[in-house]
């Protein structure tokens, strides 16, 4: 840990540092945590690890945290091994999920706290602590204790104990899941904010994938104690690597169809394949709603891309719009102005957007799935 | 550096509230019920008391007042003198409570934190001395303490058994208030800012439990000044032992009233006092 400095812009002046893992598993006697992960995360960056609950996440980031210790691999932090290092001596900040702050001391009590393990002078601890509550807007409430704030100001006053200490790895532990849906959202574009003026290296674990796509410079999709896929937001939605990651980020309509050569063709309709070396045969499409488009039909015609729509439901700006087909339904994503032409009964056309799509193994009886 | 804007949230909000008539009228019922609880239990509690006191103070013939009860026991020649067994009692409660505090508080925490695993034997073992009568606990004690008295030893070392009978109390006080904070969150929090087990228990965990604290400390220091049974079969004399042995050796009547009168209020008074410093340590805490 070098000397606390007086001025945030001097952390990001200190350099970030890569964080790697290699081969890291864990067990919890007979179920496998991990599994040979392997993950670097660049000097400065936000990685956001997300996944359905058991998949590993949380307990990647705890052996990092040194708050677990790995069955095998190793953890690098700016070079330096710190595989065995207890977490009281990894430098690093954390913030969890549950309120973790002690709630026998005061907002700045608490934000002082590392800097008081350290030995840092009363009076330069202080000014350290009142800054860090200036970065995450809460002077005011510096003489308050715990109870005496909401959850969304706890989290940020975590934040701030946090980074008081000048970790070289900023570690976040679903820290918005406890908070109700608008502070969450501020809470996060805050995060992101802090985090890009301080330039520190920061591993965020979380299940909402809004969150994941909305904060990340990169996103590891994670199941079964492996990443699926490690990608910047855009690719994972819009390039999903593996059919999982298809249906674990944002929806998909799941649509019988065959593939013959580079192409999947889907109810009289062929759309490219992400995977050119599909081996021909009958397969699931994975198409988004919003590559659906709907208009209505007057021909009267009964073609394979016409129906009946029989929901919709309005999200704000955009509805989504649930078409009987005969045989499956599918899902569409519309602005709520076009939406609101089509009521349930209204007979429309589809058209699929000839974006690449991904196929999994055929499901067994021909449906969709939200 | 930007400081970047608060974000616009209310702090928590108070729960809602149910229709302002209904609410008066089940406060002014939840009132009177109070009230006459209230009521009921300082009847309950003082008449005896209040009996005991006009008994000890009866003076020569029925109805006639006299303070001389009270004089025997303050002038009781011994051995030992009152005020020795006072002395040794108010010792022997602070040596307890002490001593019980400073082996379970660490124990507990770091059972909760380290070895999770063995807290059913622990709590198992604490909870023991609460089934074994005091009676039975002195036939065990019994062959120790003679050998004790060889080096002639104190009535002080009676607290070796004390703290044993307090077990089970400063046990279930400790427990309930770890059981109240999220042990694990705050370790964690701690440890990742750079905290080593030691500063955890002690700076992070115990300042958390201060209430669980005081209550354990309470109830040990509690145990040990009403205590009677053990002392006086190891041939101990502390306060109850003291008293009773004044109010057997008197003619006097009354003198029986106010020994028992005088050892209530004096331990009523020393709990009153200790649970009023630690609330009043309470409040003034930054």
């Amino acid at each position: 840990m070098t000397s606390p400095v007086t001025d945030t812009t001097n952390t990001a002046a200190r350099g970030a540092v890569e964080v790697r893992m290699e081969g890291l598993s864990r067990r919890y006697g007979p179920v496998v945590a991990l599994d040979g992960l392997d993950l670097t995360v660049q000097p400065g960056e936000l990685v956001t690890l997300l996944g359905p609950s058991g998949c590993g996440k949380t307990t990647t980031l705890r052996l990092l945290a040194g708050l677990e210790d790995a069955d095998a691999g190793q953890i690098t932090v700016g070079g330096a091994d710190v595989t065995r290092l207890p977490a009281s001596k990894r430098d690093m900040g954390m913030v969890f999920q549950a309120y973790s702050l002690f709630p026998h001391m005061t907002v700045q009590q608490n934000v002082a706290f590392g800097l008081r393990l350290r030995r840092v002078g009363s009076a330069q601890r202080d000014r350290r602590a009142m800054e860090m509550l200036e970065l995450v807007g809460l002077v005011t409430q510096a003489d308050r204790y715990p109870h005496q704030i909401s959850g969304g100001q706890q989290q940020r006053v975590a934040l701030a104990r946090a980074l008081a200490i000048e970790p070289q790895v900023l570690l976040l532990d679903e820290p918005l899941s406890a908070l109700d849906a608008k502070v969450r959202a501020q809470l996060r574009d805050q995060i992101r904010r802090i985090q890009l003026e301080v330039g520190i290296t920061t591993l965020f674990v979380t299940h909402d994938q809004e969150e994941a796509l909305a904060i990340s410079d990169r996103v590891g999709v994670m199941q079964e104690g492996r990443i699926e896929q490690l990608a910047p937001p855009t690719e994972v939605y819009s390039r999903p690597a593996t059919p999982f990651v298809a249906e674990f980020v944002g929806l998909s309509n799941r649509l019988p169809g065959t593939v013959s050569g580079s192409t999947v063709t889907v109810r009289g309709r062929d759309l490219p394949l992400v995977d050119a070396a599909t081996p021909a045969g009958p397969v699931t499409a994975l198409v988004r709603p919003e590559a659906v488009t709907l208009a209505t039909d007057s021909s009267g015609d009964s073609g394979p891309l016409t129906g009946t729509v029989i929901a919709s439901t309005f999200l704000g700006a955009t509805s989504r719009v649930t078409v009987d087909l005969g045989d499956i339904t599918i899902l569409a994503q519309l602005s709520t102005a076009d939406a609101a032409g089509l009521p349930a009964g209204s007979r429309v056309s589809l058209t699929i957007r000839p974006d690449p799509v991904l196929v999994s193994a055929a499901d067994a009886p021909a449906e969709s799935e939200a | 550096m930007a400081a970047v804007t608060s974000v616009g949230e209310a702090p928590l909000a108070a729960p809602a509230r149910p229709p302002r008539g209904m609410q008066a009228g089940r406060r002014r019922r939840l009132n009177a019920f109070r009230y006459v609880v209230f009521t009921f239990f300082t009847l309950f509690f003082l008449l005896p008391l209040l009996a005991l006191l006009r008994f000890s103070l009866e003076g020569n013939t029925l109805g006639t007042w006299s303070i001389a009860a009270w004089k025997e026991i303050a002038s009781y020649p011994g051995p030992p003198p009152l005020l020795s067994a006072v002395e040794i009692t108010l010792e022997l409660a602070v040596l307890t409570s002490v001593v019980t505090l400073v082996l379970l508080v660490p124990t507990m925490i770091w059972i909760r934190l380290r070895v999770q695993w063995i807290s059913r034997a622990f709590e198992f073992l604490c909870l023991l001395p609460l089934t074994i009568p005091a009676i039975v606990l002195v036939v065990g004690l019994a062959p120790v303490y003679n050998k004790i008295r060889h080096f002639e030893l104190s009535a002080l070392m009676l607290f070796w058994a004390y703290v044993i009978l307090a077990l089970p109390y400063a046990y279930r006080a400790l427990a309930a208030g770890l059981n109240a904070i999220d042990v694990k969150t705050l370790s964690e929090a701690a440890r990742s800012l750079g905290a080593h087990w030691f500063t955890v228990m002690f700076r992070v965990i115990a300042p958390n439990m201060r209430q669980a604290i005081l209550n354990a400390l309470l109830l040990s220091a509690a145990l040990a000044l009403g205590e009677f049974t053990i002392a006086y079969t190891l041939l101990y004399v502390n306060l109850q032992v003291e008293m009773y042995s004044i109010s057997r050796n008197t003619p006097n009547a009354s003198v029986i009233f106010s020994t028992s009168l005088a050892a209530l209020v004096f331990a009523f008074l020393l709990l009153l006092i200790i649970s009023y410093a630690g609330r009043r340590r309470r409040r003034g805490m930054r």
